[in-house]
């Protein structure tokens, strides 16, 4: 009995010493982590993307949530009009989810540029998606209703060589992106109102 | 006979040098040592989970209930893994991105459970940091060199941390670097060959 009671003493104080001690390191590190994936991840697809904006769009963001996600928008002023934003879509790849920022125009319904924040595909192959701007250079231009699809199964996307489940995960996301942003279009506008000049 | 400190500490370095004399924790091995770089970072993260949890279970040996011992281990291991990750997202971002999933996976790596319920249980808590440390250690030199050898002949050059680079080409321009040792296979070709070499070694 004594013994019992010992184990279960000793479990639920280690376990909420640790609990304590983990909530504490995550609060601390919080603001630190969500600032680097700004500068590494983020930060560099924003500004691809984002070419020539006026103002800083990784400072002028704004969240969404819809379900239990989050995205952020990030706001862009270019050529002196408060009408592109850029967020992040999500497909699967051949080693886990890649990350795809995609900037659409407002005014115009039109893909400005996409770029892959994270991914862990395989070097040399998967990887280009990130490394080499063949693919992601596609979607520019594209109108948002338009499909994206690689011409493997039927589209007009080319995929990478020797990657065909990393581009048709990089086409998911952006198709993903494209469809949250029809769904989501008047709330967002909305909220760009507020960055507008 | 009791061995030294000195000796706990350097056992980890070459007479059970992990991964290649205790053969343990190879899923990390075979997964993260695509490049130097990549092995180095996950081999320095294991050896911070082996030191804290050795320092800890071994501080806390006469409290832990043998019966329970295995989930002790586990919370504190855990614990020690969640702050590395959280660490490594703050201060050493693109790392990280690389690392990914075996950041986490760090709790079910035999080496460092192993550790806890093979030495640190059973030993003084100086004894048990120096055996963590050693054994630490030992895994990042076997990572970095794993990920140094697969990178260089895959890539055809080594980059650690942007500074630190050799370039294989340039040395021998005839080299055709060839991308299935960056892959899993040669993962498994590249440790079996080093293992065999270790082994002719010998002690």
């Amino acid at each position: 009995m004594n013994d019992m009671i010992k184990m279960v003493v000793v479990l639920t104080v280690l376990s909420s010493v640790a609990g304590g001690v983990l909530a504490a390191v995550n609060k601390g590190t919080a603001s630190q982590i969500e600032a680097q994936q700004l500068t590494f991840v983020k930060g560099p697809a924003i500004m691809s993307i984002l070419e020539g904006s006026t103002n800083n769009p990784i400072e002028d963001r704004f969240k969404i949530v819809e379900g239990d996600a989050e995205t952020s928008f990030f706001v862009g002023e270019i050529g002196g009009k408060t009408n592109t934003i850029a967020f992040e879509g999500f497909g699967k790849g051949f080693g886990g989810d890649i990350g795809v920022m995609v900037g659409i125009n407002m005014d115009e319904d039109k893909l400005v540029g996409a770029a892959v924040t994270v991914h862990s595909e395989t070097p040399g192959l998967g990887a280009n998606a990130k490394d080499k701007p063949d693919l992601a250079a596609q979607f520019k231009g594209l109108s948002i209703t338009d499909p994206v699809i690689v011409t493997k199964d039927g589209g007009k996307i080319n995929a990478i060589s020797g990657a065909t489940i990393t581009s048709r995960a990089v086409c998911d996301a952006v198709g993903k992106a494209m469809a949250a942003y029809q769904k989501m279009k008047p709330q967002l506008q909305q909220e760009i109102q507020k960055f507008g000049k | 006979m009791p061995k030294t400190i000195v000796q706990e500490f350097t056992k980890g370095l070459w007479q059970e040098l992990p991964p290649f004399r205790l053969v343990l924790g190879l899923c990390p091995v075979l997964g993260v040592t695509t490049t130097m770089e990549n092995g180095l970072g996950m081999g320095i993260a294991t050896t911070f989970v082996l030191f804290g949890s050795n320092f800890l279970v071994s501080m806390l040996r006469s409290i832990i209930p043998q019966k329970v011992r295995i989930a002790c281990f586990i919370i504190i291991i855990a614990s020690f893994v969640t702050i590395v990750e959280l660490l490594m997202q703050a201060y050493a971002y693109p790392l990280y991105l690389k690392l990914g999933v075996f950041i986490p996976l760090i709790v079910v790596n035999c080496i460092v459970l192993g550790r806890a319920e093979a030495f640190a249980y059973k030993n003084k808590v100086f004894y048990s940091i120096a055996d963590g440390l050693g054994i630490g250690i030992g895994f990042t030199l076997s990572l970095g060199a794993l990920g140094a050898v697969r990178e260089s002949l895959g890539n055809g050059s080594v980059t650690v941390w942007g500074d630190l680079s050799y370039n294989l080409l340039s040395a021998f321009p005839s080299f055709q670097p060839f991308s299935f040792m960056v892959q899993a296979p040669g993962a498994f070709i590249c440790l079996g060959l080093m293992l065999c070499f270790i082994n002719a070694i010998g002690d």
